[in-house]
């Protein structure tokens, strides 16, 4: 049951990581990237049941915490330029990035 | 006989979760730009994610596991759609729109061009 489950799984971030590797936009990439932080939680998840050990359950909370946090931070990078400092350099109105 | 009970929901859980997963991940190959790309890591971050959280639930039974399980749900049902809308929104500002005429009045400055 969990093997099955795992080779979805495994197509799944195959197929995203094609995605990633292919795609035209920044934020195509980030957003498989997304995608693929995802659906790692689950496999992690998936192989503490297959070994037995759920204490891999703990190492997918932290890894579902920090996608979240790295895809706001590269977004705000290729926003801004910069991780900190941001509202005195350059407000919101003329903060427009490059087009990709 | 209750054990059988939670084998099938699991089955039916993992089965339904991948094939949300796979679907997603078609999707998001296949669709011809970045708007539409979003509904597919959409589908995988909600559905299959969620899904197969839930056949892991069903086979942990009533133990700390289940908890942690239910946390990790938790927590990707609330910053999934957070983060996709962040990478929309982060898209819209650097200038990229969908496919086709856009009909929007509001968008006079970008009308019409393609990405």
């Amino acid at each position: 049951m969990f093997t099955a489950a795992t080779m979805a799984v495994s197509v799944t971030m195959a197929l995203i990581l094609i995605r990633a590797f292919l795609g035209p936009t920044v934020y195509d990439r980030v957003l498989a990237v997304n995608a693929f932080g995802t659906v790692t939680v689950l496999i992690i998840g998936l192989i503490g049941f297959l070994t037995e050990r759920p204490e891999f359950l703990d190492i997918a909370l932290l890894y579902a915490l920090i996608n979240f946090v790295g895809t706001i931070a590269i977004l705000k990078f290729f926003r801004y330029r910069s991780l900190g400092r941001t509202s005195e350099a350059n407000g919101h109105e003329n903060s427009r990035g490059p087009a990709e | 006989m209750i054990d059988l009970a939670l084998d099938i929901a699991s089955w039916a859980s993992f089965s339904l979760g991948g094939f949300f997963l796979i679907v997603g991940a078609i999707g998001m190959i296949r669709l011809p730009d970045f708007w539409s790309r979003l509904h597919g890591a959409g589908v995988i971050d909600t559905a299959g994610a969620e899904l197969i959280l839930l056949g892991m639930i069903f086979q942990a039974g009533l133990t700390q596991v289940t908890i942690k399980l239910i946390l990790i749900g938790l927590f990707v049902f609330l910053t999934s759609p957070t983060g996709t809308h962040a990478v929309a929104n982060a898209a819209y500002v650097a200038g990229i729109r969908p496919l086709g005429e856009i009909k929007d009045d509001n968008d006079r400055e970008t009308r019409g061009t393609k990405s």
